[in-house]
This record gives C-alpha cells, structure tokens and sequence, in this order.
C-alpha cells in the first residue's frame, strides 16, 4: 500500500508539472495543445545536458550541479517551445489548434529521435535526481510517503502552490486571468494582453517541461525508451479535471497517479483489464468536463476566450 | 467658486474619411455640475466623448483640463488627467468580483491587498450612496449593479471629471432614481459630470446646462432653469429638411399583420418590449422611429420569429387563405411553411442578413436553399438573381462570386434589400436601411421601398433620420423604452411632434395608451 | 505632461490584406517551402555533416525511388487525405474535432474485431460489408459523443475529443491483451480476410476509393444544401438562426459524416493495409490530418497537395535518416520545422504591416 501511494505521488507530479504549466498557459487564453510536445523537448533538453554534463565531469560530479544544470537546461526549452508558440499563435496570430499539434509533431520527433540516439543512458543521472532526504527511512511509512522523494516531486508541488498564489492573490494574477477571461476589458484597462500571453505561455511551457524531465528521471529512474507524450495529452486532462485550479492539481495528479497505476497493485486485476483502468483518467476528465458544462458553474469552466485570438479592434 | 472649468473643449473637430463627425464643437464643465448632452443617433455625441478619454485624437481643436492646455492620446493619458469615462456597454470580466474589476490594470504601489481595496471600494460606496456588495460576482450581478462597478471604478481610480454614455439606456425607472441621486452627490462634492442622453426629461430632471449637437455641430448650451422641452427638442432636431421622396397615396390600405400586446426581456431580464400593439397594413410603409436600442430590434425579431416573447400575440392576415395566422413562438423555417412571404432586412447586415465570406450568389440563396427535394443547390436561379440585381440596382462589383464582405456598405446593403425583396414578401421589414449609405444609396433603397408599397406590401421601415420617416412613410410609430409612445400620420407630423414622443420615457401618464 | 502618451502608440499597424492575385498567393507559401527546406537542410548537415544536396537526392529517393516507393507513397497519401475528409466538414463549422485519431482508431478496431470473429464464418463479400458497417458505425459512436454534448450543454469540444483519443488507445491495448492468446499483445496481420486488392495492386483500391471519396466531399461541401448548411454555421450562427437552420441538428448531423468518414479511413488502413491492429495504428495521422484540412483552408481538393508535401517529407526524411544512419524521428523534426513555416507564412498572406503615419484615426 505504501509503496503503491509512494509510485502514485511520484508518477502524479510528473503530470502536476505539466498540467501547473498548462494552467498558466489556459488562463492566459491560450489552448496549448502543444504541450506533449513540450515536456518531450524538456526531457530531452534536460537529459542531453545531463549526459554532457557526466561525460565533462567524469567522476568528479557535483550532484547539485547534476541536478541544477538539467533542470535549466529543461527551463529553458520548454520557453523556447513557449516562445515559438506565442510568436506563431499572437504575433503571426495563427490559429493556436494547429500550431499546438504541429509542436508536439515537433517535440515527439526530437524525444524520439533523443531515445534513438542516445537510448537508455540515464540512469546514471537518475539517482541524483531520485535520491530521497537523509531521515526518509528512519519515520517508517509516514517518511516514505511524504519523504522518499527526490527534488523534483517537491518542486512540483512548491511550484503548483506558488502558482495558485500568485493567479489567486497576486496583482499580476489578476491581470492574468483577464486575460484569459476578456482581453478587450484588459486592454482597456490598460493590462498588456501580447505580452501577458507570451509571458504566460513562456512560463508555462518551462514548468511543463520539468515534468518531462522528471518522468524520465525519476519515475523512469532514466530508463528512457519510450515516447513520453501520452503523460502531456493527461496532463491537459488534469487541467479540465482541476478545473483550472493548481492547487487543486496536487491531489488530482496524485489520483490520475493512482489510476494510472492502480491496475498493478490490486490484486486479482487481468493482465488486459490493467488497460481498461489505464482509460479511467481519460473518462474521468470526460465525465467532469460534461458534468461542469451542464452545471455551468461560472468559477469551473474554461477561461472564457480560450482558444480565441485577440487583436485590438482594426477599423 | 474658481471660476476655471474642470473641462473645456474648444473647436474640436474630427473626420473619419468623408464623414465629418464632429464640426468645431466647443464645450465646457466645471466642477460640481452635471452638463448634458444632447443630441438624436449620430449627432456625435461619443464621438466627442471618446475624444476626451483618450479613444480617439481630434484633427483640430484644443482641450483645456482646469485651464491648462492637455494632450489626451491614449486612455491612459485621460487617467492621468482625472478622466472617467463610464462607457455605454460594460468592459467587465464576467467571474471577477466586483472588486477585483476595480482594482483591474491599476498599478499601485505596495503590495496587491483585495482587503484593503474592498474598503476602499465600501468607502467609496458609503460616500455617494451607492449600494453594493464588493464580493459579488458579475456574472450574478443586474445591468445596474454592472453600471455600479463601473462608476465606482473609474471614482476609486480617483476621477473627478466623469463622463456617462447613455447612463439610464438600461436602467428602470427606479435605478434611474437612484443613479440620479448618486450622481447629485457627486456634484456636492465637486465632481464635473457629463452626461450623454436622448431623454428630456431626464435631462431637465438631473443637468445645470445641456448643449446640443446635431449632425456634428455644435448648436449651442442652454441653462437647464431657463428652458423647456420644446426649446431642446427643436434645438435637437431642428429645422424640417425637404427631401424630395418620392411618396405616392397608399392605394385600399387593408391590415396585413396584427401585434397584440407582445412583451418580451433580453438576456439579462431587462425588458425590451412592454406591451407593443399595432398593425402594419398592406400598401402603406409604416416607420419605427424612436431612440436606439428601444426595442426596435426586438420587435422585428419578434415578429420573423427570432425573439422568443413572453406573451402577446403576432397575427398575419393571409391574403391567400383570408386565415389570420399566429406568427407567435414559431420559428422562421415554420412561418416560411405557413406560406407567410415575410421578408427581413436585419440591421446587422454583414452579420446575420448575409455571410460576408460567401460570394453575392451563394448569398442570394441564404433564403431559398432550402426549397425543393433535391439535397443538391440549384445555384442556376440565384446566379440570375444576383446578376439581375447587380444590373438593376447598380451594384459595383468585379462579378457575381466576389464575397460580399469585399463590397462598399451600399453595395451590400443593395444585395441584402435585393434578395429581400426578390422573395415577393407580402411583408417587408428593413432596420435602418440606409445607415452609412451615401445618398445615391439612400434613395435606391427609398425607391425600392415605395415601389414595394405600391404592389401591396406591408412595408416596415425603422429609421433614424426623422426627415427621412416623415417623407418616406404613411404612418410613423414612435417607441420609447419598449412602449408605443404614438402613432402619428407622416403627412402632418412634426419633427418636433415625434421628437417629444420619442424621448418621453412612460405613456401612462399621459393616456395615450388607449 | 503633454506629448506624453503620443510615444505609446506604436508606429507599426497590422491591417487585413484585401484579396491576392493567386501566383502572390502560390508564391508566398513556395517561399515559405523553400525556407523551410534550406532550415531543414541546415539542421540535417549539422546532425549528420552531410552535404545539403545529397540530403534532398535521399529524399527524393526516398519518396520516388522505386515503384514500391511511389506505392507506399500513394497509399500513405491516401490515408492521410482519407483522415483529413473526414475532419474537414467540422472545422468548416468551427466545430474543432481533434478526435480523429481516436475516432480512425476505433474504426480499425471494429474492423479487425469482425475480421478475427467473423471471418471465418461469413464468405467474403458479405465479411466486408460487416466491415464497412462496424467501421462507420465505430466512428460515428466516437464523433457522435462530444457533438451531442456540445449542442446540448456546450461542452468543449476540443477538449473532449481530444482524451476520447486515448479512451480509443487505451479499448485497443485492453483488446490486443484479451485476445491475442500468446500473449505478446502482437496481433498476426490477417491478410486473408483484407479488403480485395485491385488489378493485383496491393494499394490500389485504397487509392480508387479515397479519390473518389475527395470528389465526394468536394461535392458534399460545394453543392448540397447540406454542406451549405454547414459553411452558414461556420461563418456565422446569427444568419444561420435569421434563415432558420437548426445549428444543433447541423452539428449533430455533421459530426455523424465526419465519424464516417474516419471510420472509413479504420476499414481501409486495417483492411487494405495493415490486416492487423495495434495501438499506434493511425500514428498521430489524425493530428497531421488537422493541419492538412487548415493549411488546404477546407477546400478537399487543395488537401491534395497539402498531403502530398506532408507525406512527401515524411517519407523523403525517412530515407535520409535511414540513408546517414539517423533516427527515424527525424522526420517528425523536419515536418514540424517545415509546418512551422508553412502555418507562419500565413500571416503574410492575410495581413499586411504598415507604419502608422499621421492619421490617428487609424489607431
């Protein structure tokens, strides 16, 4: 049971990272389907720099650095993504459901072609990544499950909880929101909406992209064979399930964790219906996006101009 | 009392293209009194208005802030001048509490504190009698608490010049009370208010000065105490203008469609129609005059079916069948199936009377498509068609597969009035018509009209331009706020006559209604 | 203070073009190629220190090369034009169904479900109409869903399409486990049971029944009520409501088509091609097939040409990666990086960017 709860919390943060970068994303208006691609072109980003980093220090390694160096390397292509994303779709302003898919075209092409050449190398990196605080052990099953981890299930959730501060408590939030919810009302209250969208969709695409990193890296412990995209369309998945809430991404990642997985740890499941539990986080999402349709809660549905462009009024 | 204005325009013109929208207009406010504006639909009340916040940039003129010249470029600028304009449709984040809709945009130092800011916003509120919850949501909230929000933003960002576009358009008269004695203490308190309205009576109610515009001028401004309605009412429509349409005598008028006391709400629940009852007859162009956003769009919807209503009846005398049938809660597939040959020139043309990406013949067969048995189009007859009206009407045009949106606003209004009429309707209603035609234009459409009067259709003609309603149109029904204010004959109606009819908010006390 | 705010406007403006002659139009997007290709050349001789040239021999021989090369390049370009029917009439009502993947998948699905249970029982002909019917009606199930949703509650549609997309992954993993008795979850291609191979071709009639589909459409889209139907919806819901066309019976009857059509494009991928099924049968066709639909601006006839470039590259970089020993990934890479333009190029051709001079009245 422990063991089941620590694989759901370490597989679930995967899909937090992306889902907490999707939310930025949404709520700036921006329906970015590109995101599988995203977190595949973080993984590599991440791993490539992992592995030219082990290769120049040999056996000198500093694991911080280990950890440090792909972790920005990962950053730092996901907001490239973001930003090719943001050119094409306000900028160019193209239509954002084409250009997401054509990135994540893109992003499967560069993971694979990262798997093909490089293969299942990882490894070595992973235990920097994977290696859980020093009193874990000694608190039994409490410190398995709240402290085995390695440092990205924290980060995870520290970024997931600074988000839902930030878009809830802060100034810039605001802003953001209304964004997402009316661009003509921010533009008329002087709000920025080009850079607000760029910014969002940069940051959001970053963060997606650790959740790459940290699917290879630690829940694969490195052994990274094969094309991570699907954990990006669930990612998108948790978003409607949260119903656009980070906060509420930490426990709603660690049940998509747990579903996913479920089938493994109960016993008495066939070897086929296994897949049929792998469906449930899909139907779940469906049955949640149907149900807050009907609803029609104001609070619980997509930001209102999701997926639409803005420009200012041409006359 | 300083004896500078708070605001003074000075012979502040602005162009768009041709069009001149505002003609050497000079104006002023000072602080702590409530000026008017008046003036009939497009007479470039907002125009003007939008020059002061920043929306627009006059072509000559200056403006003066308490008495120092000022460059008002972007609404920003108008901020930092103590410019708050309350525009006329909200611009509010629907799931934003009001609050968050106020402090939206703004940069203030320190740090973000919604706490601190719904005290401010209670404070505010407190100050000038303004009733409401900051907490609350917008989508929840009724038009005049949207109207609330925005009043409070623009004092909580520190405004003291506020400016008001058709404040009471949307209100009920017991809203409009309150806003008036919101507004009241904000002139206590030093504030310059400008007020945009059609209505008189609001006028001599709540302003110190009005000024007048029509058709861009500037005409003059008039203390409130030393006026009277009929004085602004001339000012506001003028002298009658001859025209010189063409109007025969309606031959055997005989009653093709019967309203019975329809009711209908928009979305919000404000009511839009309240009781309209009248008959259109066969042979005669009746007008719709009234101010903008009375109803009168609601009630051609009403009647082609578009506009669910919460009672009342449509009744349509069919000439074939001498039945009358009810029109009420059918759609416009099943009024077509009663044979009624309803004709509807919608004023949003490019977005409902026509698609703007298809080309003029797949336009001509918006209407006709759908006939026959055949699940492919017969594209032969509406090419025809298309041809003949661009022959007829003049249509510039390279050819026929040219998308509408391609055209000038007179060439699709021609399409849209073409294919309208081509139906053979026995009803034809057109919503402001001629709006931004050039007077060739005009007058095609007017000939148009006349000739279909004179083959027996009922013709409903709403109208802006009160010259052209009294020249054009047998009888004219004038609405205010949903209700039927009267109906005047068109030959011995003044313009000052329908002007007062128009601007009159209730019918009751006057007993009209019988 | 004065002057202030007039350096916040900005001096570049972007208006709508008015229409292009069509060579701007062809030469725009040949431009848009033709960077793309020089990009993708650029990053192939930095991945493999090739000369450039030889990379675009490879990848003409890897479309052209032989004719079992031209075969395959048909039959892919068949499949994916199939896909990009069916999504077509939904995008030109602006319904955004990214279903198709799922929705082509479940109609392999049931094809290969009748072929493995009834094959045996059922002579020939008649096993294939069971096909066709399983297939379609696979489809339209799938479609049908978030288009009743949609007209009924508003549901979004992009987003539901999208996981019904892994609903369809995740029946066929749970399928292949079940009833592959080995166990490996490989399902041994049945190709007794395919579709009949014309003139002893194996693609040939996958290629007769998608072209004649293509007309099809055209036709549907062009010249039935029904596809005008759908463009007044597209272009604007208030004119449809004006000429009292039911939009909920429109979306809901479009999408029906729609699955149909990636229902066929299962039965011909499983029964004219593979004769088996896994889960990543379509692979990612159902995607592309979006962009095919846009780049093509719904015009069935146009998506010829948009298929052709896409598989045309696919294939090509195939042959290069196998050609410099690459991975095969690279041509996703490339078909992204070209797509990238493509789509980018777009803009030039619907706007055009001026200097905001003296008239204000502009901003």
């Amino acid at each position: 049971m422990v063991a089941f709860i620590v694989s759901a919390i370490r597989l679930g943060m995967t899909f937090l990272f992306g889902s907490t970068g999707e939310t930025i994303t949404e709520k700036s208006g921006h329906l970015n389907l590109g995101i599988p691609g995203v977190m595949c072109v973080g993984a590599s980003c991440g791993c490539f720099a992992e592995y030219l980093y082990l290769t120049a220090a040999k056996r000198s390694v500093e694991p911080i650095l280990a950890v440090l160096i792909p972790i920005l390397a990962t950053l730092l292509g996901g907001a490239l993504m973001g930003l090719i994303y943001s050119f094409l779709t306000v900028t160019l302003r193209c239509n954002q459901n084409v250009t997401g898919l054509t990135l994540t075209t893109f992003g499967v092409g560069v993971s694979d072609f990262m798997i093909a050449k490089t293969g299942a190398i990882y490894s070595k990196g992973s235990k920097y990544f994977t290696a859980a605080l020093p009193f874990a052990d000694d608190l039994g099953w409490f410190g398995k499950i709240f402290f085995s981890h390695g440092i990205l299930i924290y980060l995870a959730i520290a970024i997931a909880l600074i988000s839902s501060f930030v878009l809830s408590k802060t100034r810039i939030g605001l802003n953001l929101r209304s964004v997402g919810e009316n661009p003509a009302t921010a533009d008329a209250a002087g709000i920025n909406v080009a850079r607000y969208r760029y910014m969002a969709t940069c940051i959001g695409c970053a963060i997606a992209g650790l959740g790459g990193l940290s699917f290879v890296m630690d829940y694969l412990h490195g052994n990274w064979e094969y094309c991570i995209d699907a954990i990006g369309w669930l990612a998108i998945a948790l978003v409607i399930f949260t119903v656009w809430k980070p906060n509420l991404g930490i426990i709603g990642s660690i049940v998509f964790g747990a579903l996913y997985i479920a089938s493994s740890y109960i016993t008495g499941v066939s070897f086929a219906s296994k897949e049929l539990f792998k469906m449930l986080p899909y139907i779940v999402t469906i049955v949640v996006l149907i149900f807050t349709s009907i609803r029609d809660k104001k609070e619980n549905q997509p930001p209102q101009s999701l997926g639409l462009p803005y420009f200012r009024e041409e006359r | 009392m300083d004896k500078t204005a708070a605001i003074e325009l000075k012979n502040i013109t602005k162009t768009f293209g041709s069009v001149v929208a505002n003609k050497q207009v000079s104006l002023s406010v000072n602080r702590g009194e409530i000026l008017s504006i008046l003036g009939e639909n497009g007479s470039g009340k907002t125009t003007l208005m939008n020059m002061i916040s920043g929306i627009y940039f006059p072509d000559e003129g200056e403006i003066f802030i308490n008495g120092e010249e000022a460059v008002i470029a972007s609404p920003k600028d108008a901020f930092q001048y103590k410019i708050g304009m309350i525009h006329q449709h909200f611009k509010l984040v629907d799931v934003f509490s009001a609050t968050e809709n106020i402090v939206l945009g703004l940069e203030e130092k320190g740090r973000y504190n919604l706490k601190e800011a719904e005290q401010k916003v209670h404070a505010i509120c407190e100050q000038y009698g303004f009733e409401l919850d900051p907490h609350k949501k917008i989508y929840t909230m009724s038009v005049s608490e949207k109207q609330t929000v925005e009043i409070v933003k623009v004092l909580y960002r520190g405004a003291d010049i506020l400016i008001l576009d058709e404040p009471t358009a949307v209100l009920t008269p017991i809203e409009i009370r309150k806003l008036f004695s919101v507004l009241r203490k904000m002139r206590e308190d030093g504030k310059a208010i400008i007020i945009i309205t059609h209505k008189l009576n609001e006028v001599m109610e709540i302003s110190d000065r009005v000024s007048v515009l029509r058709k861009g001028e500037y005409i003059g401004t008039v203390n409130t105490a030393e006026t009277d309605e009929a004085e602004l009412t001339e000012m506001m429509v003028g002298k009658k203008i001859s025209l010189n349409i063409h109007r025969s005598e309606p031959k055997n008028p005989t009653p093709r469609l019967e309203v019975h006391h329809i009711n209908c709400s928009n979305r919000e629940g404000v009511k839009m129609l309240d009781d309209v009852s009248f008959t259109a007859q066969a042979g005669e162009i009746l007008g719709i005059a009234g101010i903008a956003g009375s109803g009168q769009r609601e009630l051609l919807e009403a009647i082609a079916g578009l506009q669910k209503l919460d009672s009342g009846a449509v009744l349509y005398n069919n000439p074939q069948t001498g039945k009358m049938d009810n029109l009420c809660s059918k759609t416009p597939l099943q009024i077509r199936e009663l044979g009624v040959r309803l004709s509807f020139v919608p004023e949003d043309r490019l977005g409902m009377g026509l698609v703007g990406n298809m080309d003029i013949v797949d336009n001509m067969m918006l209407r006709s498509y759908s006939k026959g048995k055949s699940m492919f189009l017969e594209r032969k007859a509406p090419r025809d068609l298309a041809e003949h009206i661009i022959d007829e009407l003049e249509v510039v045009t390279p050819n026929a597969n040219t998308p509408v949106r391609r055209l000038s606003g007179g060439n699709v209004q021609k399409v849209l009035v073409g294919r309208e009429i081509a139906a053979a309707p026995t009803v034809l209603m057109a919503a402001y018509p001629v709006r931004g035609l050039d007077i060739n234009s005009s007058y095609t459409i007017y000939n148009l009209l006349n000739e279909q009067k004179e083959n027996g259709v009922a013709v409903i003609f709403v109208g802006e331009d009160l010259d052209v309603l009294l020249e054009l149109c047998d009888r004219i029904l004038v609405i205010g706020s949903g209700h039927v204010t009267g109906v005047v004959d068109a030959r011995t109606a003044t313009k000052e006559e329908i002007g007062l009819l128009m601007t009159k908010t209730t019918v009751a006390e006057k007993g009209e209604r019988s | 203070m004065a002057g202030m705010g007039k350096t916040k406007h900005s001096r570049i403006h972007i208006v709508k073009r008015e229409a292009l002659p069509w060579y701007y139009r062809v030469g725009v997007r040949a431009l848009a190629i033709v960077a793309a290709l020089i990009v993708t050349a650029v990053v192939i001789m930095l991945l493999t220190h090739k000369n450039p040239i030889q990379v675009y021999i490879s990848m003409l021989k890897g479309a052209f090369g032989t004719e079992l090369r031209i075969w395959s390049l048909l039959q892919n370009i068949a499949i994916l034009l199939c896909i990009s029917l069916a999504v077509t009439p939904a995008f030109k009502m602006r319904f955004w169904n990214c279903g198709a993947e799922g929705q082509v998948l479940v109609g392999c699905l049931a094809t290969t479900a009748v072929m493995m249970f009834l094959g045996d029982s059922l002579p020939l002909p008649l096993l294939w109409t069971v096909m066709l019917i399983a297939a379609v009606g696979a489809g339209i199930v799938w479609a049908l869903l978030p288009a009743v949703t949609k007209s009924l509650w508003n549901t979004n549609e992009t987003l539901f399409t999208l996981m019904m997309n892994y609903v369809a992954t995740q029946l066929v993993a749970f399928f292949l486990k079940t009833f592959v008795k080995n166990g490996s979850g490989v399902l041994p291609p049945m190709p007794e049971y395919g579709l009949p191979r014309l003139l002893n071709k194996d693609y040939l009639l996958n290629i007769v029944i998608v072209v004649v589909l293509t007309v099809l459409v055209y036709i549907y889209l062009k010249y039935t009520k029904q596809g005008y139907e759908i463009a007044v919806v597209g272009e604007s819901e208030n004119t449809a409501r004006y000429i009292g066309i039911n939009v909920r019976k429109v979306v809901i009857r479009t999408l029906v088509v729609s699955g149909a059509l990636c229902g066929v494009a299962g039965l011909l991928l499983v029964g004219g091609t593979n004769h088996t099924i896994s889960t990543t049968t379509v692979d990612g066709r159902g995607f592309t097939a979006i962009m095919v639909s846009w780049l093509a601006k719904f015009d069935p006839l146009y998506m010829v040409l948009t298929t052709f470039l896409i598989v045309f590259l696919d294939r090509g970089t195939q042959q290069v990666a196998t050609d410099f020993r690459m991975p095969n990934a690279l041509s996703d890479i490339v078909t992204g990086i070209i797509l990238l333009f493509i789509i980018g190029c777009e803009f030039f051709l619907q706007y055009k960017i001026v200097s905001a001079k003296a008239g204000k009245e502009n901003a």
